[in-house]
């Protein structure tokens, strides 16, 4: 599982692209790097926990939906999450479980209001070593 | 790399010509240096404006503009409201964007013991950064009501000054704004965050009128700027998480319905529908939703502004002068009527990263922009300050249209890489500048040198003859998200 920021995309916003052996994999690696936008993982406590479950026409949607989910929660319910666990997945349909804390800009190290994902350059595409995304998020 | 077919007008103005399916050519207001340093993709984005349904005149690029998605940011069009389009990607997701500056009669000697102070009380009292909350709670009946009718609803219940809504752009609230076409979700977004500032590049700022900085002294004195080293206020913000989910909403919706209308896709974010369609109704019916929230939004914050201050130096706003000179939407859609090729148009005009300029004849029954146009606020980098611009009755060949700030030149990671926040933090101190930030990361991205000239980009306008120079603000303190 990993993700890596790209440069050069957009001058205003934030690119990453992620992979993974298997989608589990890839979309866990979509979400850390949301995390990882939006705040210090490791300055998040893991006191509340989120279950997310969406269902779409297709992977790219899949993908799309899932991370705007986590968008909508850190507005909606104001928490910032340290770490996002896929339990069930298929191209069409994914549950998750996203951990995590009530925003407090006192205690946690915060980053980047992620306002958007962007369907700028977003693609998701199967490889030979498994799945691979590139996400531009606007911040 | 600045593309072959490019044609110089002259000092400040370039043209890419129509070919293909383009129904209008490209304007760039640029000098040659500004061109240079635009990114390759805002002349591809700025083509594929000019390839949309019913634009009108040109597909304008402003010396601010830097590539965003679908449109680029700094990009103005104007289509025809009956054969022409509408597009979320036109407009941005953080749906009325924009800036908000007020005047004091405070100088610099007044406030420079007490700015610490000041700026830790904002920052106490305004919040900031990722998913911040407000601290005006509202039912989804209220909130509804500041859809529809914007700043009016929260000065009415006691956050801001009745004259405010003079000074605020559409007096504060767009026409045609229907709640019902807003989802859920976006409610759910926004409800809880009316009086925040958000992060990225958005600031409060405590600002000085420095006399040698004063380009027009009348302008500057109808404007209540009449003291040397006089103190100054702005804020820039939007609708928050509301007009984001309203953007995406749309963005989504509008691509699924394009086939339909058989408009083709060039890139997915720059999703449209006819805006005579059910669909572009709808969306544009949303987007004032959100628009008339982030007027609300911004009037709230000049609120706390005033509150601060009048706890710190212990005298009333009213007493302060603490008045609202103008605020500006730079991410929008709205409707207006101008002439193009000698007839009138109704046109809706897309502004992203781009601000109304009028000039005094279109701000005729004002007392005071009547004779002096328009103010324009243009947001700088919190280490080279801000500009004020008027807006000219020459502005009419740009649809009314100019910058909207410095313009990004650098990526955010790379500015991370140059500079750390608390590092960044320290210099700024030593400059004279003191800054509070709910992220030092973010404090990074937003520094000075990622930033484009924003002189270069003034001087430009001005030369164009759209808006002209009133002043220059230096920041003193500033709050971040």
């Amino acid at each position: 599982m990993s993700f890596k920021y790209i440069e050069g995309i957009a001058l205003a916003e934030a690119a990453f692209e992620a992979e993974g052996k298997d989608l589990k994999e890839l979309f866990e690696a979509c979400a850390a790097a949301f995390m990882d936008t939006s705040a210090n993982p490791t300055s998040i406590k893991s006191v509340i926990q989120k279950e997310i479950s969406i269902n779409a026409k297709d992977v790219e949607s899949l993908l799309y939906n899932f991370l705007e989910e986590l968008v909508f929660l850190k507005d909606a319910e104001a928490i910032v999450f340290n770490k996002v666990e896929v339990t069930e997945i298929s191209e069409t349909s994914v549950k998750a479980t996203a951990i995590g804390d009530k925003i407090n800009k006192e205690k946690q190290e915060l980053r980047a209001d992620v306002k958007a994902i962007t369907m700028h350059m977003f693609k998701v595409e199967k490889t030979d070593a498994g799945w691979k995304a590139m996400v531009v998020m606007d911040i | 790399m600045i593309p072959e077919k490019i044609k110089q007008i002259n000092e400040f103005t370039w043209e890419l010509p129509k070919e293909g399916e383009m129904h209008v050519p490209v304007k760039i207001f640029a000098t040659k240096d500004l061109l240079e340093g635009m990114d390759d993709a805002v002349f591809t984005q700025a083509v594929n404006v000019a390839n949309l349904k019913g634009i009108q005149k040109y597909s304008y690029v402003m010396p601010d503009g830097h590539s965003g998605y679908g449109f680029p940011i700094g990009g103005v069009a104007g289509m025809d409201i009956n054969e022409g389009v509408i597009s979320p990607g036109g407009i941005g997701f953080d749906i009325n964007c924009g800036m908000r500056a007020l005047t004091t009669n405070l100088t610099y000697n007044d406030v420079k013991d007490k700015i610490k102070e000041l700026v830790d009380l904002l920052f106490e009292r305004i919040p900031t950064g990722v998913g911040c909350k407000g601290f005006v709670k509202l039912n989804r009946g209220e909130f509804q009501e500041i859809m529809t009718t914007g700043a009016k609803w929260v000065i009415e219940n006691g956050y801001g000054w009745e004259k405010d809504l003079q000074n605020i752009e559409e007096y504060g609230c767009i026409q045609g704004a229907n709640p019902d076409k807003v989802s859920d979700k976006a409610i759910s977004r926004g409800i809880n965050q009316i009086g925040t500032l958000g992060s990225g590049n958005h600031f409060m700022e405590i600002q000085v009128a420095k006399k040698e900085n004063i380009f027009n002294n009348d302008i500057a004195n109808a404007w209540n700027i009449k003291q040397p080293d006089q103190v100054t206020a702005m804020i820039h913000c939007g609708s928050r998480g509301f007009g984001h989910q309203v953007a995406s909403d749309y963005l989504k919706k509008f691509l699924d319905v394009m086939p339909k209308y058989g408009i083709k896709i060039l890139d997915r974010e720059l999703s449209c529908a006819p805006f005579s369609s059910p669909e572009g109704q709808d969306y544009f019916s949303a987007m004032a939703c959100a628009a008339n929230m982030a007027f609300a939004n911004r009037q709230v914050i000049l609120h706390r502004v005033r509150e601060c201050f009048s706890q710190v130096f212990d005298r009333s706003p009213e007493d302060m002068e603490m008045n609202l000179l103008y605020d500006v939407a730079h991410n929008i859609a709205k409707i207006e009527a101008h002439n193009v090729n000698n007839n009138p148009k109704k046109l809706v005009m897309h502004r992203k990263g781009a601000t109304r300029a009028f000039g005094p004849h279109r701000m005729k029954g004002h007392p005071v922009f009547e004779k002096t146009g328009q103010p324009v606020i243009i947001g700088g980098s919190m280490e080279t300050g801000s500009f004020l611009l008027a807006g000219t009755d020459k502005s009419e060949e740009t649809f009314c249209s100019t910058a909207h700030g410095a313009g990004r030149c650098m990526s955010r990671s790379q500015a991370k890489k140059q500079v750390s926040g608390k590092d960044l933090q320290k210099k700024l101190m030593e400059k004279g500048i003191y800054i509070k930030s709910a992220s030092f990361s973010g404090l990074a991205e937003e520094a000075g040198f990622a930033y484009k000239d924003i002189r270069s980009v003034v001087d430009v306008m001005e030369k164009a003859g759209i808006t002209k120079k009133v002043v220059s603000l230096i920041p003193i303190g500033n709050i971040k998200g």
